[in-house]
């Protein structure tokens, strides 16, 4: 079986919550469930203060598996506003990762 | 999904609440909308879509939502409303406004509105057709939303522009034609947070991953300032100041575009002159960023080969908001950076057709001379501000309400109000306007949802459609584009259709000549020499071709001028830096800058009592201005209104995070719950605006909270801007923290 995984490049996560709805209408989910929870953080880094957004998937996050048989790509995918996550296959995004800053990559494995 | 249609269409206002412009795929089953999502051919988005738009499901079949027109059956603020047909609803403001007009005369009533959702076009016909000169967005104290950019950069360039990231295009990033600008300033504007004057935000994220450097003019600490290659974070309202010293540096150190200067600038002596009444050392004092910062970020943007301003609200919102956007205009002009690929490009409606008046130009298009010359002699506020008489068509927000409580120099005994929660949302001194309008005779408002204007005013309330849900054009600024109806719920109608029905018993004879709604849009569509249906032909949207309408270096090509020489559209041909126009007017030809009126240095008295500066209206996503809290999906990321403080400052007033607390200075109180953040600095604090609780009671005295949560009820009024566009203090009032004692 193959596995895929969602890739967030999180230095442009900007926080939108495009993700968090499109994944509660994708679902039906209503308010308290949803599959993907954007976090802000704040911390000092550099003699700055840094603002960063980073989506976290809760069990409910099942990689849109209902949509993707008519769509190529999760909704919140599709929705990002700035872009920054990509959906593949769990080895190619791996492979992408290489020497890139600041990325996370989510994997679903659905039985495991 | 098998019996499901899927439509294409653009966003505009009402559902998202914003100014549009996003293509989307309407999923349509049972003559229902189950589903929206982003459309991936559409070049504005590129599939991409906001909170708002896909919580429009939500949104549309609200409970809560007015589906039927509704009269008042108890006293004001009763909260008791019945159904009515739309016969009845028209016939009710037909009579009453005409009553209104024979007794008073037709200024006596004001037609309002709030900001730039599909609106312009409607309420200005409607207006005229009844005959009132008085359009405004009552409550924004100083018009201070956009107008004073444009009328900056109407009178100083002849023409709008805007930063250029491609939009034009509609290859967008892909076109060779296209820079990549090497920075965008981003200028009191939170980019990734909203798509404000025809603008996607995250088109500025676009750019940045293609290699653009950002330079962020911000008070606060945000996502994109962390990102900046210059973070420029100044004291709330001193802009006018920074972007003269930035002129100072350019100037000062010969970095300018000599050859742009020479060819296309008029008054830079004069400019070079003003400027330098503005030294680094100083205004590093005024604006609290050190010298070095300003004087290396105005380099970096002069020596890109192409740079861009992204500009927003708060430029309008410092006192004399028309001088600030003057002096930042003219940061793009002497670099040369006006109609240049990522540049500042000429902003142009698509195809040279008006879906909303940005300017007189466009109004006389759309009503004829005659009629736009006429509407000066009773515009409050014409015959005292310059910039009011002679740059669009609007009543001055200050002088109306303070007119709608004195009754002076004329009666006002009407208001007509669309698109604007003016009690809840973007009145400065709110409760002042709350209880002036309760003296009106009549009040009709359309909204799709009570709120606090509704409960505390509404006499009629007319039901608007989502933007699925009706028919449009736009034209803001390209491509061109056709909005078509797919749904219908309840008996909401468009804004158009109340405004187009309407206007047709006020004006039968001069409304004789369009039969239908489409006839008036084919009629405004004829400078693009298409129709409705050939623009829902092509797909429901059209780029402009290479011409008038489209980028770049239109000065050089004759494609600017009416008499097709080149040059820029002003009388000299040249861009105005030292504006003649204004100096005609009674003012100031040249950028300056004014201190607010609350602040350490101006009221040092006032500062001590009230230390901390409230920077308010920062923008999320999920809400536009004062809507969207009833939506689940929404309200649910941002449940309680909150006021961002240092954690240093509320140890100081021994505030824990999560507290609710006042915020409190001599015009009351405001609640808010303390959010310990490091997005401000120590001696600011920053709230959201536009919080009312459709959960809560809407009866009065309670209006769903309006009295407890509207931050503008401790927002001054008047404006202080001497051209009567600008000044609103939003940004920059001054007040303190209070504990809410049990």
């Amino acid at each position: 079986m193959a596995n895929y995984s969602l890739l967030i490049d999180y230095d442009y996560c900007t926080g939108c919550h495009s993700c968090e709805i499109a994944c509660q209408q994708e679902h039906g989910y209503p308010v308290g469930t949803n599959g993907i929870v954007v976090k802000e953080y704040e911390y000092e880094a550099g003699g700055r203060v840094r603002i960063d957004y980073l989506p976290f998937f809760t069990p409910h996050c099942d990689l849109c598996k209902d949509r993707r048989t008519r769509e190529p790509t999760p909704a919140c995918v599709k929705h990002c506003q700035s872009a920054c996550m990509e959906f593949g296959l769990t080895k190619e995004l791996a492979a992408r990762m290489g020497d890139r800053n600041r990325l996370v990559l989510y994997t679903h494995n659905p039985g495991r | 999904m098998d019996d499901t249609t899927v439509y294409r269409t653009t966003a505009w206002s009402a559902g998202p609440g914003c100014h549009g412009g996003c293509g989307q795929k309407l999923h349509v089953k049972n003559g229902k909308l189950v589903r929206i999502e982003g459309d991936e051919n559409h070049p504005w988005n590129q599939g991409r879509s906001c909170p708002r738009v896909l919580a429009m499901t939500q949104y549309m079949y609200h409970p809560d939502r007015i589906t039927r027109p509704l009269k008042r059956v108890g006293a004001r603020g009763e909260g008791k409303f019945e159904p009515i047909s739309w016969d009845e609803a028209y016939d009710t403001c037909e009579k009453r406004l005409n009553e209104i007009k024979r007794k008073y005369g037709a200024e006596s009533a004001i037609f309002v509105q709030g900001t730039g959702r599909d609106i312009g076009g409607p309420i200005t016909m409607l207006a005229y057709s009844y005959g009132s000169p008085n359009w405004v967005q009552l409550g924004l104290s100083g018009h201070s939303c956009y107008t004073p950019r444009l009328g900056a950069m109407k009178t100083v360039m002849g023409d709008f522009a805007v930063a250029d990231c491609s939009q034009y295009l509609e290859r967008r990033y892909e076109d060779p034609q296209w820079k990549v600008p090497e920075i965008i300033i981003t200028w009191g504007q939170n980019s990734t947070m909203g798509c404000p004057d025809g603008f996607f935000g995250s088109w500025v994220v676009d750019c940045m991953k293609l290699g653009t450097r950002i330079i962020a003019v911000e008070p606060r600490n945000t996502w994109l300032s962390s990102r900046a290659l210059h973070h420029l974070q100044l004291r709330p309202g001193t802009d006018g100041a920074l972007a003269l010293a930035m002129i100072n540096v350019i100037i000062g150190e010969g970095l300018y575009d000599k050859e742009f200067v020479a060819k296309w600038v008029q008054g830079f002596d004069a400019l070079r002159e003003r400027a330098a009444q503005y030294p680094l050392d100083e205004v590093a004092k005024i604006t609290e960023i050190p010298a070095q910062e300003i004087a290396a970020a105005a380099r970096a943007f002069a020596r890109a080969k192409q740079a861009a301003v992204q500009w927003g609200v708060p430029v309008d919102m410092c006192p004399d908001g028309t001088a600030v956007a003057h002096a930042i205009t003219c940061l793009s002009v002497i670099t040369g950076n006006i109609d240049k690929p990522g540049g500042q490009v000429i902003a142009r409606p698509s195809h040279g057709v008006t879906s909303y008046p940005f300017s007189t130009e466009e109004l006389v298009k759309l009503y004829g001379a005659d009629l736009i010359a006429r509407l000066n002699e009773k515009r409050i506020g014409a015959d005292v501000y310059p910039m009011v008489k002679n740059f669009r068509g609007w009543a001055q927000p200050d002088m109306v309400i303070d007119q709608v409580e004195s009754g002076v120099p004329y009666p006002v005994k009407a208001a007509w109000i669309q698109t604007a929660n003016v009690v809840g949302g973007q009145s400065a001194r709110a409760k002042f306007h709350l209880e002036a309008l309760k003296k009106l005779e009549f009040i009709a408002v359309v909204d799709l949802f009570h709120n606090p204007t509704t409960m505390a005013l509404a006499d009629i309330i007319l039901p608007a459609a989502t933007f699925p849900e009706k028919d449009s054009i736009r034209s803001w600024w390209a491509p061109l584009i056709s909005i078509k109806k797919r749904v219908q719920v309840g008996e909401c109608k468009s804004d158009w259709e109340i405004n187009f029905e309407l206007a047709k018993r006020f004006n039968p004879e001069g409304m004789k000549r369009w039969k239908t709604l489409e006839d008036m849009f084919n009629e405004r569509l004829a400078p693009s020499k298409m129709t409705v249906a050939d623009l829902q032909q092509q797909g429901g949207f059209k780029m402009p071709e290479d011409g008038p309408f489209k980028p770049y270096f239109r000065h050089e090509r004759g494609l600017l001028r009416p008499d097709g020489k080149p040059g820029f559209n002003t009388k000299s041909g040249k861009i105005e830096v030292y504006c003649d126009t204004f100096e005609g007017w009674g003012m100031d030809p040249l950028p300056f800058y004014t201190e607010p009126p609350q602040s350490e240095r101006s009221t040092p008295e006032l500062f001590k009592k009230y230390p901390l500066v409230m920077i308010t209206g920062a923008r999320s996503q999920l809400f536009f201005h004062a809507e969207h809290r009833q939506i689940p999906w929404l309200r649910e990321k941002l449940p309680d209104p909150t006021v961002e403080i240092h954690p240093e400052t509320a140890k100081k007033y021994a505030i824990y995070d999560g507290e609710w607390v006042y915020l409190e200075n001599d015009m009351g109180r405001v609640k808010r719950k303390a959010k310990f953040s490091l997005q401000v600095k120590r001696h600011h604090v920053h709230t959201m605006h536009g919080w009312w609780m459709p959960e809560m009671e809407g009866k009065a005295p309670s209006l769903y909270g309006v009295g407890d949560f509207q931050i503008n009820n401790i927002i001054p009024g008047p404006q202080c801007a001497k051209s009567g566009f600008g000044g609103g203090q939003y940004k920059t009032t001054l007040c303190t923290l209070a504990k809410i004692s049990a």
